[in-house]
């Protein structure tokens, strides 16, 4: 037990976030708060409509919040940026025009993190790690889902970002395959350490030994902080 | 009442080894074979048209009205060698290149201001809604009056007509690229012309190929339409002007020659070019629908 504990890599501090649809003025989250700290696997669980998607769109900065503030490393989120890469569940995030080389490698170069030659290796690094060297050259939609979930992985990964947010990456594959995924997932958090936001609605997903630290955000529309609870689940 | 379905037994296979598979090879017979080529099947469907024509040309007898196929192909192939058809494509194609790339590069300003306000988009839909429907063509005496007897009234016109096709395709192209992809793009910090340029343009390139064919077909028939009209600057016209040319010298199968190579163009271009073009893009992405 340290004495005073290390200040945190994000800080979700009384966000209320609201969004407009045509009739209504939508109140997705109330008043929540977190923290997630250095190498923490943060879980938001939630049912449906709770607002934690919505939450983990305005930690990536495609949203503002109306009250509260949302920190990283101290410095406020105001928009999208390659500091903070999102893991989407649907699977044309990946660009279909790439090969899966091209797609991790566009992510690089795009951001400007790294051109040419060293972004290929770094790309084919991460390649490896999800077990896709094999596939590198192929474009995405002669892959399944599982494996384009993979390289979104990959491909966030390889940017090596202070936080990874992942949506439910694994939601839209099959029970098989997602629970294989989500131990590999588990694998790789244990090799690299990496930080990472993740929402989900499943309870296996989110509350098993797969993924420990759980908070939940509960009582949906609007949806507010209800609990948080550390996991120690067998590693 | 029926009885209820038999007991089954259970059981469990070997698996035959991958390695042990025998292959099943099954011949096709040579009819199959043939007829199973399309091109095969095309050229048949030409033959017989081409002999019917021929058949049909040879029972009336007056090549003033219909000359035969044989005729008319020789004075194709004749014209061809002499260069004459060629320069004269060659006249058309420069003129339908010019007004192509302009209204292109219109369509993509026109998309792209669309894309970044609200009254942009307002600008464009009003402005294709009201032009789209009206026929190129329509506008030629308009084009002369303002712009003189000449090329650049047929760029006007082909311009108009190859525009409004393309930004509309483009425009719509662009508002149905997927959330996930935008915020794939914004994700890496692009924005601007890079987002544009890397994210939008491609993500809708199966809609603006559709908006490219279009405009392509519209532009090549207006542009033969319009030098039908009229067509010639400094003595050399293009294909529209060669036909209208030769029927008034009563030159039948010179008519019949200019329109050959009317169709033979739209055709390579259409099949060829932009089939290459898609099998290199939409087709090697899976986009297509």
């Amino acid at each position: 037990m340290s004495v005073s504990p290390p200040k945190p890599l994000l800080q979700v501090q009384g966000v209320t976030l609201q969004y407009k649809t045509r009739e209504h003025l939508v109140t997705a989250t109330y008043r929540v708060s977190f923290d997630v700290h250095l190498a923490d696997r943060f879980v938001l669980l939630g049912p449906s409509g709770c607002g934690k998607s919505t939450l983990l769109k305005a930690v990536g900065g495609y949203l503002n919040p109306v009250e509260g503030d949302i920190r990283l490393k101290g410095v406020d989120v105001t928009r999208p940026g390659p500091d903070r890469v999102m893991v989407f569940q649907e699977f044309d995030q990946l660009l279909p025009w790439k090969t899966v080389k091209q797609n991790v490698m566009f992510a690089l170069e795009a951001s400007g993190r790294l051109r040419g030659a060293v972004a290929a290796d770094r790309a084919m690094a991460y390649i490896e790690k999800v077990n896709l060297t094999r596939f590198a050259d192929r474009f995405p939609h002669t892959l399944s889902g599982g494996m384009k979930q993979r390289v979104a992985i990959a491909r966030g990964m390889a940017m090596e970002p202070d936080i990874l947010l992942m949506d439910e990456p694994f939601a839209a594959l099959d029970a098989l395959t997602r629970r294989k995924m989500q131990d590999e997932l588990l694998q790789l958090w244990e090799e690299t350490r990496f930080t990472v936001l993740f929402v989900t609605h499943s309870i296996p997903e989110g509350g098993t030994h797969r993924q420990p630290d759980p908070a939940a955000l509960a009582a949906p529309r609007p949806g507010q902080g209800r609990a948080e609870q550390r996991r120690r689940g067998p590693r | 009442m029926t009885s209820p379905p038999p007991l089954r037994p259970e059981y469990v296979r070997d698996q035959v080894d991958e390695h042990d598979f025998g292959v099943v090879n099954k011949p096709l017979t040579a009819w199959e074979r043939i007829y199973g080529n399309s091109l095969v099947r095309r050229a048949f469907i030409l033959f017989v048209l081409a002999a019917a024509w021929q058949g049909y040309a040879t029972h009336l007898d007056n090549s003033l009205v219909l000359p035969t196929f044989t005729e008319t192909f020789r004075s194709f192939v004749s014209r061809i060698i002499s260069g004459e058809l060629l320069i004269k494509s060659w006249v058309s194609i420069k003129v339908l290149l010019m007004g192509y790339g302009i209204g292109l590069s219109l369509a993509l300003v026109f998309t792209i201001l669309a894309m970044a306000s609200r009254l942009g988009n307002d600008l464009l839909e009003t402005l294709t809604a009201m032009l789209n429907p009206l026929p190129a063509i329509a506008l030629l005496p308009l084009a002369l009056i303002w712009l003189g007897l000449g090329n650049p009234s047929i760029v006007f016109v082909l311009v108009h007509a190859v525009m409004w096709p393309i930004a509309l395709n483009t425009h719509s192209g662009f508002l149905g690229v997927s959330g996930t992809m935008r915020m794939v793009g914004r994700n890496y910090g692009l924005s601007g012309v890079r987002y544009v340029s890397q994210i939008l343009i491609p993500a809708a390139f199966p809609h603006i190929l559709a908006g490219l064919k279009i405009g392509w077909a519209f532009a090549w028939r207006t542009l033969i339409a319009a030098e039908l009209v009229f067509g010639t600057t400094s003595g050399s016209g293009g294909l529209g002007w060669f036909i209208y040319e030769n029927k008034n010298l009563l030159d039948i199968p010179a008519v019949f020659s200019g329109l050959f190579t009317v169709i033979i163009i739209g055709l390579l271009v259409e099949n060829l070019v932009f089939r290459i073009i898609e099998r290199r893009t939409i087709r090697k992405w899976g986009m297509h629908s």
